[in-house]
């Protein structure tokens, strides 16, 4: 077993109620590395064959909540959430930060595989004796704060009971779901920690097909040996160094950006994307830390960025609403995006969004653009039960409950920007396309609050148009090289980027080696291991199915939107260069290997050793 | 360096990062092993967390019910030293604690109790190198009743929860 391992994944089918302990060989390991490559790896492999007929939400796909070896003993420890997404019908890694990461690698588990559907809710509990499937009967329909309090009594009381002697049990760690994952609306979020999402790729409402609110873990062994220990453990201090050295992070996280990206870069969504620019000062980081943060410095198991700062509203009509920052994201997202510039309503909307479990990014992307069509007449006070009028939090805590119960007008928005775009469509008798013009979204993925019109953000011409993970902000595609070590390998090896940007790339490589013993280095990511992983979602990506399927080059392409002159701002008038993004595009292709269409190409999955996947590609090419 | 002290704790400042936890393991185990560490960091909601370590209270309950005299004090840095060779794993020294700090190893099922790291504590070294200073050494003095620190993690964190969230703390636990 290479180190950083804990050496078996629990293996639950919950129609038929078994749970089992699942191995990889060696080989597997090294090829595809953990998290989102071993994710991509084990759908294949189960589900390949038959992937464009697998319903993402029914209970043939399969939840995977996976680490790497490097979770947990490099700093940032996240979880790894993925399966047939529901939103893109391909393969998103989705991360967030978490406890129950390491708790799972202490229990001796790197993960957890979950096909099937229970006949009724139910959790997942993972500890040192293995895994076991327990009624949830009593937490389903709650909210997150309600969820973490209940089963932190709940699991704690049980180990008590049985092993009482040893002292005090410490709280399990957890991902679950909110209502909005169980009531299957396409894009909810895999929930952690109350304001941690693994939002992307709608893996909370295919937890919610599967009747399952949550999976614990508590384990009381090491961490993985490791291949160098006394190497890992230099490396260790050597990062956390760096990481304690990055003072703006930990001062004050992402969580001033709600003024600076909008105002200096342009590139904050402001009314579903209308404008990406504003001069609103109260969205600025000092009336967010002044008033409501709580605590200053939080993180997450084995971090010192501590990007996370607890906010709570202890008056006022939003008393008691805590979340974190907002962090940048979901100051734009649960804020600016739905014209909401005042800190409070800003942290009601988040604490709301998160404790529905619906992806603080996705949801309030098609609440926004839900608004837009009542702000144009498409949508009436009559489809919704009440006006979203822009700004107005009242309205937005109304809407966000609309689609969390799929009520109303809500039951077609839980179905994500993409698909509710197309139903509207058919439902008000207009052309798709007069629809789609205000859908922000990248293969059904809505994208993340970085625009790419002013060009001034990190976020370029093809950065959600070429990438495997659609309008993902946390992947964007770089050049095919350069972004093959980014998140394609934090996603792999499970940490997090914040503790990944500004430490030195080969102090990375060197632990990712010392950890496994693989001979890794920031080449072999770039060169072999990341294009093998995202040649591969791509491959499924092509696939997909069965309700949407896409086509090659067309929809690897921007929102209409973001073709659309931005009308406000420094940048005025400027916006995405149509025909950059289409020479960058082929040259993003031809750097993986892919043809002209996006297709890998029969030598380039040979190269990869996926070679199994040409006769599915062959097909496409023709 | 050996003197007395103590581990002054402020809870509130607590990142809850648990790096405390992975900086004893590795010191006492040879690798990372939080639930073998004798700091355990408790958080029964998120954002409230706990260091939790021995606070050499001045009566030492612990030792005091130990059956087998495997519990003593370090007469220089006052830490409770564990002789896991007398210890039988009973359990008592578990029950004496008024905070519930003594807990079973996970491995060895011996009693595990902080020694303060012979006065230069490990958690206290990551902790202030990180600025969070939730765990200082501070020199004994007689006006700190260390026994009042003592106490259920998930107590401590409902006082922590009311002081960060107000009305709201009185029920997120």
């Amino acid at each position: 077993m290479p180190g950083g391992y804990a050496g078996k994944f629990l293996d639950v089918d919950l129609t038929k109620r078994r749970v089992k302990d699942t191995t990889f060989d060696d080989e597997t390991l090294e090829m595809f590395f953990g998290g989102r490559g071993l994710a991509a790896k084990i759908l294949w492999d189960r589900l390949g064959k038959k992937w464009s007929d697998v319903d993402g939400l029914s209970p043939e796909n399969i939840f995977l909540a996976l680490t790497g070896p490097m979770t947990a003993i490099y700093p940032g420890a996240r979880i790894m959430c993925s399966g047939k997404s529901p939103v893109s019908n391909g393969v998103v890694g989705s991360t967030a930060a978490t406890e129950f990461a390491s708790e799972i690698k202490m229990a001796g588990y790197d993960g957890v595989i979950v096909t099937g559907k229970a006949d009724e809710p139910v959790y997942i509990q993972v500890t040192d004796e293995g895994g076991e499937i327990r009624p949830a009967k009593h937490l389903w329909g709650k909210v997150g704060e309600e969820t973490i309090k209940t089963l932190n009594r709940e699991v704690t009381a049980e180990l008590t009971k049985r092993k009482p002697a040893i002292g005090l049990w410490k709280e399990p760690g957890m991902i679950y779901i909110g209502p909005a994952g169980e009531n299957l609306v396409r894009n909810a979020a895999v929930m952690t920690k109350l304001c941690h999402a693994a939002g992307y790729g709608g893996y909370g409402s295919v937890m919610g097909s599967k009747n399952l609110k949550a999976i614990v873990a508590k384990g009381r062994g090491t961490l993985p040996k490791v291949s160098a220990p006394e190497a890992v453990k230099l490396l260790w201090k050597k990062t956390h160094e760096h990481l304690q050295g990055q003072t703006r992070m930990r001062r004050w996280g992402t969580g001033y950006a709600g003024y600076t990206v909008g105002a200096e870069t342009s590139s904050e969504p402001v009314k579903n994307w209308q404008e990406e620019w504003h001069d609103d000062k109260n969205m600025g980081g000092p009336r967010f830390e002044n008033k409501f943060w709580v605590k200053k410095k939080w993180a997450d198991f084995n971090c010192t960025t501590n990007c996370m700062k607890v906010s709570c509203i202890k008056n006022g009509k939003w008393k008691g609403d805590i979340t974190d920052l907002p962090d940048y994201e979901l100051q734009a997202y649960c804020g600016t995006n739905l014209g909401i510039f005042d800190p409070a309503d800003n942290i009601h909307m988040s604490a709301l969004i998160d404790n529905l479990g619906h992806s603080g990014i996705n949801g309030p992307n098609t609440m926004g653009f839900a608004a837009e069509l009542y702000q144009r007449g498409i949508l009436t006070e009559k489809d919704f039960g009440f006006k979203p009028v822009w700004g107005d939090a009242e309205s937005m805590t109304k809407l966000a409950w609309l689609i969390a119960k799929r009520e109303k007008i809500g039951d077609v928005l839980a179905e994500g920007t993409y698909r509710a775009a197309i139903k509207i469509a058919k439902m008000k008798k207009m052309d798709p396309e007069e629809l789609l013009k205000y859908a922000v979204h990248v293969k059904g993925i809505e994208i993340g609050a970085h625009g790419t019109r002013s060009d001034a953000d990190y976020t370029h011409d093809i950065a959600y148009a070429a990438s495997v993970q659609g309008g993902d902000h946390t992947s964007t595609a770089v050049d095919g090289y350069t972004d093959m070590s980014g998140s394609v390998f934090t996603d792999s090896a499970v940490f997090c980027n914040f503790c990944y940007y500004g430490v030195p790339q080969e102090l990375v490589f060197d632990y990712a080696k010392a950890i496994t013993g693989f001979p890794i280095t920031q080449e072999s990511w770039r060169r072999v291991t990341g294009p093998r992983i995202v040649t591969l979602q791509k491959v499924l990506l092509l696939l997909g199915g069965p309700d949407v399927t896409w086509e090659p080059i067309k929809d690897d392409d921007n929102p209409p939107r973001f073709y659309e002159p931005l009308p406000s701002g420094p940048f005025k008038g400027k916006t995405t260069d149509k025909a950059k993004v289409d020479e960058k595009l082929q040259t993003y292709f031809a750097t993986l290997g892919w043809d002209n269409k996006g297709i890998p190409t029969k030598e380039t999955l040979k190269k990869l050793g996926l070679s199994d996947c040409e006769s599915a590609m062959k097909k496409l090419r023709a | 360096m050996s003197k007395p002290i103590w581990i002054a704790r402020d809870y509130a400042a607590c990142s809850g990062c648990k790096r405390c936890e992975l900086a004893c393991s590795m010191k006492f185990e040879g690798w990372m092993w939080p639930e073998a560490s004798r700091v355990r960091v408790f958080m029964p909601f998120p954002g409230v967390e706990v260091p939790h370590l021995c606070t050499q209270c001045k009566d030492y309950p612990c030792v005091a019910s130990c059956p087998v005299d495997a519990l003593s004090v370090d007469p220089v840095t006052t830490a409770v030293i564990v002789d896991t060779e007398k210890c039988i794993s009973c359990s008592k020294c578990i029950k004496a604690c008024p905070g519930t700090v003594p807990f079973l190893h996970p491995a060895s099922n011996k009693a595990v109790i902080c020694n303060l790291c012979n006065g230069d504590p490990e958690c206290v070294k990551v902790c202030v190198e990180a600025g969070y200073n939730a765990l200082t050494v501070v020199a004994e003095g007689p006006n700190v009743n260390k026994k009042l620190f003592s106490r259920h993690p998930v107590e401590v964190a409902k006082d922590l929860a009311v002081f960060f969230f107000g009305e709201k703390g009185e029920e997120v636990i």
